[in-house]
């Protein structure tokens, strides 16, 4: 009710505000439910995955880099795109990097005799 | 608004890839297709973005992501694995400035350039984003130089330093409320982006290498709120769901870290750890057996299990190669050779794992705390390479240690128990380790990586 009443009286009206109130508490649901299943042996991918993904914050900067703004604000748009996108290549590649490595057996030696719960 | 809709719908597929590919995470087999699929989405917003029709001049987009480009995958490319901390600790930071500048823009845009105004929720969403964003950029670059050892990792605390950044945070925090009421005083919206950079740094000068695990991760949901929060500010979804999953997952391994050390966050953020020498309880009598690589080697050669319990002296010695090269040469003896992985061994979540993977071990051998502890009993040897506080003994038995509580491999339970040191010296938390006063503990001197090699000779000739 405390944001609905701070949204009122701006151009921004309350039904959109709404909906980003929705997306963001089911994207946290979600995320909750889906990251605890990580297992910790994949926590340090599980953080340069997530930092990938939330370079998602490229697609803004590309727009205030590119739209109609002043220089400034094009100028701290470029610099965005560029830390932004040092991200999404970098995080993927060596999140890509890392998984690469993990191998359940090692062929024809003898780790892990047991299986793992 | 064609192009409109396109665009909104490549947001959406987007957010379904980055979902379906965190589910990948959920086990080693699926998390490269999902990754991969994360990124095509990844890929299809950014082209989605392109085709927008409020873009009207390309080149510094064009610039910028090809220097952004270049520079990661160079960085992902040549970077050791042994360096995976610092380089996630920076990739918060790349994370939080592009979100905390993009805040910045948008407010100069608004407000100085056009000389008008936001409306309260934007102004809202956009005083998290800078908040949250500016204090990431400057905590996460000072975890990289202390995790680069630029400078010690000792904490740094000087007297009243609590009350200090209480201080800072309540005053950013007022500001913030003004703004929200009138955002055209722009001169208040750049004090406050200052004071979240210095709070930034001054949140995370007393925080000792020990603790960085935690630090690592709530850098890592810091960078997550501060991009949904951008979400807000310029009404994207898929930014709101990119960041809001990567807010909560930095949220629960900081929890989970906070658990395997038996502290809150606030104890990690505030208790400044390992600078105050408090009353420990009586003091640890007798001495250190120091033992030598043949002995030890006699031992390792003629036991059914060997447990290795890795710690962050293994990624400072770059022993992981040395360590599967010892378990090789034990396992064609016959010997059982597990490895016990801590949360908080090294210093960032899963940091063992990723070293040991890359040193070709199976991640079928490594066991987290709770599968190998009732395992230590039936175990010969048990060998500490370059841990010290995950097997300290006292945060089981003594209730008035500071690390009371906290779950620990019980290596002191095992038949026998070699300790791989570089020297005499207490750990990073400067505790005393009655572990290594035990009788049935060898200390094994010098650098891990010479004396496990040392190890591995002496076991194939015995």
């Amino acid at each position: 009710m405390c944001v609905l009443a701070l949204a009122e009286g701006s151009s921004m009206s309350a039904t959109a505000l709404m909906a980003s109130l929705y997306v963001f508490a089911l994207a946290a649901f979600l995320g909750y439910q889906v990251i605890s299943r990580v297992p910790p042996l994949l926590h340090t991918p599980l953080m340069s995955a997530t930092n990938a993904i939330s370079a998602i914050s490229v697609v803004g900067s590309i727009l205030t880099a590119g739209g109609n703004y002043s220089n400034v604000s094009k100028l701290l748009g470029f610099i965005a795109v560029t830390s932004a996108m040092i991200n999404v290549v970098g995080g993927f590649m060596i999140t890509d990097r890392m998984l690469k490595m993990f191998k359940e057996k090692i062929g024809g030696e003898k780790g892990g005799k047991e299986d793992r719960h | 608004m064609n192009g409109n809709y396109l665009i909104e719908f490549s947001y959406l597929l987007a957010s379904i890839l980055f979902i379906y590919g965190l589910k990948g995470l959920s086990h080693p087999k699926s998390a490269r297709r999902g990754m991969n699929s994360a990124a095509l989405g990844m890929l299809v917003a950014i082209v989605g973005t392109l085709l927008h029709h409020d873009i009207i001049n390309y080149t510094w987009i064009i610039v910028g992501l090809l220097i952004g480009g270049l520079i990661g995958a160079a960085m992902s490319i040549w970077m050791p694995m042994t360096a995976m901390p610092q380089r996630t600790a920076l990739s918060h930071a790349f994370g939080a400035l592009a979100a905390s500048l993009v805040g910045i823009s948008e407010y100069y845009q608004h407000i100085v350039a056009e000389g008008g105004t936001v409306d309260r929720f934007k102004m809202i969403a956009l005083g998290f984003e800078v908040l949250f964003g500016s204090l990431t950029v400057t905590g996460s670059l000072l975890a990289f130089v202390k995790l680069q050892e630029l400078m010690r990792g000792t904490p740094v605390t000087y007297k009243g330093q609590n009350f200090i950044n209480v201080t800072l945070f309540a005053a950013a925090a007022v500001i913030f409320i003004y703004l929200i009421y009138d955002p055209t005083q722009s001169v208040l919206f750049y004090v406050m982006v200052a004071l979240s950079f210095l709070f930034g740094i001054l949140l995370v000068l007393p925080i000792g290498s020990a603790d960085m695990p935690v630090v690592m991760s709530l850098m890592n949901s810091y960078a997550g709120l501060a991009s949904a929060a951008t979400g807000f500010a310029i009404g994207n979804n898929v930014l709101i769901i990119a960041g809001t999953l990567d807010g909560f997952s930095g949220f629960i391994l900081s929890i989970l870290m906070c658990k395997a050390m038996n502290r809150s966050v606030t104890n990690v953020l505030f208790g400044a750890f390992g600078s105050v020498s408090t009353d420990t309880g009586p003091g640890v009598e007798g001495v250190m057996r120091e033992v030598g690589a043949d002995d030890v080697a006699v031992q390792l050669a003629y036991a059914r299990q060997v447990v290795f319990v890795p710690g962050y002296g293994m990624a400072t010695a770059q022993a992981q190669h040395a360590v599967r090269e010892l378990a090789e040469v034990l396992q064609h003896k016959g010997v059982n050779v597990k490895y016990a992985i801590h949360p908080v061994a090294g210093r960032m979540p899963g940091h063992m794992n990723v070293l040991l993977a890359e040193a070709n071990v199976p991640y079928s051998a490594l066991y987290e705390l709770e599968q190998i502890n009732p395992e230590m009993q039936a175990t010969d040897v048990a060998v500490v390479i370059g841990a010290n506080d995950v097997v300290n003994p006292d945060a089981r038995d003594n209730p008035k240690s500071p690390i009371a509580g906290m779950p620990i491999i019980e290596v002191d339970r095992a038949h026998n128990v070699v300790v791989l040191k570089r020297g005499k010296g207490k750990g990073f938390s400067g505790l005393e380790n009655p572990l290594f006063f035990k009788p049935n503990t060898g200390m094994l001197y010098g650098d891990a990586k010479s004396s496990l090699s040392k190890l591995a000779q002496a076991v194939q000739q015995a």
